[in-house]
């Protein structure tokens, strides 16, 4: 089982409803999010092209948090998931530095905290907070093992990216072109 | 010409618009680290070759600060941790690819043997000395007869000590200034050079004074060497590593750097220890004082570049 996400580019408006389902699911405490908006213009006006995403972890198959947390407070979960445990972590940060997607915070409570892929959901069969609330429908996630699942096969007929896969970290969060 | 505009809905404070999440606790930390690998280097180095003797600041005094540098350096650490009552768990785990780990059970076995090493001692450099427990003086008795050991041991471990400070930033891909493995040779050169200027400043003796000025002329040779060799190695890189480099090559690093590590605290105090070698009068404290800041300032803006350097998607 590896579970994964995609994004797609042409369909997701930037409406921010991923951020607040999660804020809202997972008790995200006020001014912190795990997951965000990003809108990327190219070109010389009037050619211009506008990228948005929604971006969180990218539970990393790979995962540098994972190999520098000096007390296994990150690691990795069924299907790939990378999680903290709270009473595992002293709180040294090592983890945020070593993100290259910035995905991690240190939450008022002294934890690092960041997106689970809403594994408490997860496990219930249930889709992350995030795809379930996309208007556009423009998230899909599920197992990549599985070639019947609808990321199996919206990565088979789709192009796709991931994001700095230059850095060796296996990313599990794809966009879809 | 091609523009690009990235806007981020996100909003997560120690980390936009640029990470910031270790301030002066680490830097300070790193300078303590090594410089504490530093001295405990050289004293052991030197009482392996019988010279405690004619180099007594070196071998047996120095070492009487180590507990308290390792001390204050953990205190910083601590006060980094953000959820620092559960700080025990670093010893319930030995983690091999974790450089923090490696640090943690290396302070774990070094600060106590920094404590018997500075006991060995004591009895030496204060005459009058008293244990005043019979079973402290059969402890440290027995002690001084593994003494060729433990300074063997203490040598490896301070190496890494004194190293894995560098290691610790270079193993972050995520911030490419630091992803380079020359951090932890220069730190350790740089504790080094900073533990030798230390000790030819207390040493009474034109012996000892004359040989610790020397070693910290050629360790700060190596030390300028080794910074041209960072630069050289980031601009042969990936265009993230050119960006990183680039912010000490005109960007807002430049000045700092240049001025305050490179200039005043490497250039200046190594000519006026070579002007010392030739005899010629140059009060001692300068040169430790700069030598000493310009540590600091290393640290303290490798860690705050590091920080500011990061992949551009």
């Amino acid at each position: 089982m590896r579970y994964a996400m995609a994004v797609d580019t042409r369909k997701c408006v930037g409406c921010n409803d991923c951020v607040v389902a999660c804020q809202t699911e997972n008790d995200v405490p006020v001014g912190h999010c795990r997951d965000w908006i990003v809108e990327v213009t190219t070109g010389t006006y009037p050619e211009l092209q506008l990228e948005i995403r929604s971006e969180r972890c990218n539970h990393c198959a790979n995962a540098p948090c994972v190999r520098t947390c000096p007390t296994e407070a990150s690691h990795y979960a069924a299907g790939g998931i990378v999680l903290v445990e709270e009473s595992e972590c002293i709180g040294c940060k090592a983890c945020i530095t070593s993100c290259p997607y910035d995905a991690r915070f240190v939450h008022p409570e002294g934890y690092v905290d960041k997106c689970t892929f809403c594994a408490h959901r997860v496990e219930k069969g249930q889709d992350p907070a995030c795809v379930s609330v996309c208007p556009t429908h423009a998230m899909v996630f599920g197992d990549l093992d599985d070639p019947n699942s609808e990321i199996s096969k919206a990565m088979a007929t789709r192009k796709w990216k991931s994001l700095i896969p230059e850095a060796g970290t296996d990313p599990k969060v794809f966009y879809l072109l | 010409m091609i523009e690009e505009i990235i806007t981020s809905g996100r909003m997560n404070p120690e980390i936009d618009p640029v990470l910031h999440v270790w301030g002066w606790e680490i830097p300070l930390y790193l300078f303590l680290g090594g410089l504490s690998a530093g001295i405990l280097i050289f004293s052991a180095y030197f009482s392996l070759r019988n010279r405690q003797d004619e180099l007594p600041i070196a071998v047996k005094w120095m070492p009487l600060a180590v507990p308290f540098l390792i001390g204050i350096g953990l205190l910083a650490l601590l006060m980094d941790l953000s959820h620092v009552l559960y700080a025990w768990q670093l010893f319930t785990n030995i983690r091999w690819e974790s450089p923090m780990s490696w640090g943690a059970w290396t302070l774990m076995i070094i600060t106590p043997l920094s404590i018997a090493w500075v006991a060995i001692w004591m009895e030496d450099i204060f005459p009058k000395w008293d244990w005043k427990f019979d079973e402290v003086r059969t402890a440290v008795n027995w002690l001084q007869k593994y003494r060729r050991i433990m300074a063997q041991v203490l040598i490896l471990l301070s190496i890494i000590l004194g190293m894995y400070t560098g290691i610790l930033l270079s193993a972050f891909n995520a911030r490419p200034f630091w992803n380079t493995s020359i951090l932890g040779p220069l730190f350790l050169t740089s504790g080094l050079s900073a533990s030798a200027a230390l000790i030819a400043f207390f040493s009474k003796t034109e012996i000892e004074k004359r040989l610790f000025t020397r070693i910290d002329v050629i360790l700060i040779g190596i030390e300028l060497f080794m910074i041209v060799h960072l630069f050289m190695g980031h601009l042969a890189g990936t265009q993230v590593h050119i960006q990183a480099a680039r912010m000490f090559l005109g960007g807002e690093y430049t000045v700092p750097f240049w001025t305050f590590v490179v200039g005043l605290g490497l250039l200046l105090p190594v000519s006026l220890e070579l002007l010392e070698l030739k005899h010629k009068f140059i009060p001692a404290i300068v040169p430790v004082v700069l030598i000493i800041a310009g540590n600091l300032a290393l640290r303290f803006i490798v860690v705050s570049a590091g920080q500011a350097s990061r992949w551009l998607y």
